[in-house]
């Protein structure tokens, strides 16, 4: 991520924090008018995740310093969280099936 | 870490497995204490994730339709239902109180005590006003519209439970984070910070780098409300 390593007691200039601030406003401003407007289907769930993984994203890389941090901290932090995103993926698709299964043997007996 | 020069160690993926295999610290440059506050933030988005997975495969898996959020949460503006009104005002609370914790977060690196004590403060009074919204929209929700945790008016019965269980556990970390935010907050004004004066619990000399500490653990709060946001008030 980062290219430029910073030093750990060095600052950075206010401005950066208060584009970050004024960002994840304005992203969080998006992601209500995606209710708002009543968006439904496809087109909500993918910007939904596009706001909110973006609003993560500015929090942590800069809320939180990940960009400036060594990348030894960085992948023990950022390895995790993509397997639990996979894992969430996973039991989506598992409920899909378990809600096709729960109405065909409700309903239609299992044939 | 006056003695590691972090400017002289190669970065990116080499400067990882050099990290990692130099026999020494992994975590080069990282106070011990924030290494362990981002251990502890990690641990916690596993608990955190439980929670999701748990909810996302049972909301797939509900054979009756779950209640639709834009409505449930819908509050009455001047007799017109303004969906997810309350929720919108504490998420603009929870990122305002995470800006001003990033303020506070760089004037401790500069160790300008009172603008990081009145940023610390500020902090807090946006969290305990987070808790207060939230207190207000359990309230609601239980005594005006049923809610239950094995059952409501709405639609399938499982969204009490997830809702109280998710929403509760994060409000539990914000009122957690409240306390700690006016504890630290007293600490930067007493120049506890500058003095080094010992802690309560320990007897090492206190830092701002404290502060920083706090303030990972406040974005996190934040970070998963992002995801509760998303996953359970608009999805």
């Amino acid at each position: 991520m980062a290219e430029t390593k910073k030093d750990q007691t060095s600052t950075h200039k206010i401005g950066i924090y208060l584009w970050i601030w004024g960002l994840l406003f304005v992203l969080s401003f998006f992601s209500y008018m995606v209710d708002w407007y009543n968006f439904q289907g496809l087109l909500r769930w993918s910007l939904i995740l596009f706001f909110m993984f973006l609003k993560a994203g500015l929090i942590m890389a800069f809320f939180m310093h990940l960009f400036w941090e060594r990348y030894a901290l960085v992948n023990v932090l950022l390895w995790p969280m993509t397997a639990i995103a996979c894992f969430v993926g996973l039991m989506v698709a598992e409920g899909k099936y378990t809600v096709f299964s729960r109405l065909f043997y409700f309903f239609v007996g299992g044939a | 870490m006056s003695d590691l020069n972090l400017d002289k160690l190669p970065g990116g993926f080499k400067g990882m497995s050099e990290d990692i295999g130099s026999d020494q610290t992994t975590f080069k440059g990282v106070n011990w204490g924030k290494a362990m506050m981002w251990i502890f933030l990690l641990s916690d988005t596993f608990v955190f994730s439980c929670f999701l997975v748990a909810y996302m495969k049972v909301r797939a898996s509900v054979v009756e339709p779950w209640p639709y959020p834009s409505e449930v949460f819908a509050l009455e503006m001047f007799g017109v239902p303004v969906p997810l009104l309350l929720i919108a005002i504490m998420t603009f609370v929870l990122i305002t109180s995470s800006g001003t914790m990033a303020l506070a977060v760089k004037y401790g690196y500069e160790k300008n005590r009172k603008m990081c004590g009145w940023f610390v403060l500020l902090t807090a009074i946006g969290g305990l006003t987070f808790v207060g919204m939230q207190a207000f929209e359990w309230s609601k929700l239980i005594f005006h519209d049923g809610v239950r945790p094995w059952g409501n008016p709405f639609g399938a019965e499982q969204f009490g439970a997830f809702f109280f269980m998710i929403t509760g556990f994060h409000g539990t970390h914000v009122s957690i984070g409240v306390i700690f935010l006016f504890i630290f907050a007293r600490k930067v004004f007493r120049g506890d910070f500058d003095t080094g004066r010992r802690g309560y619990f320990t007897t090492m000399k206190s830092d701002y780098v404290a502060i920083e500490i706090l303030g990972l653990y406040w974005h996190f709060v934040d970070l998963v409300w992002v995801f509760i946001f998303a996953f359970f008030y608009l999805w």
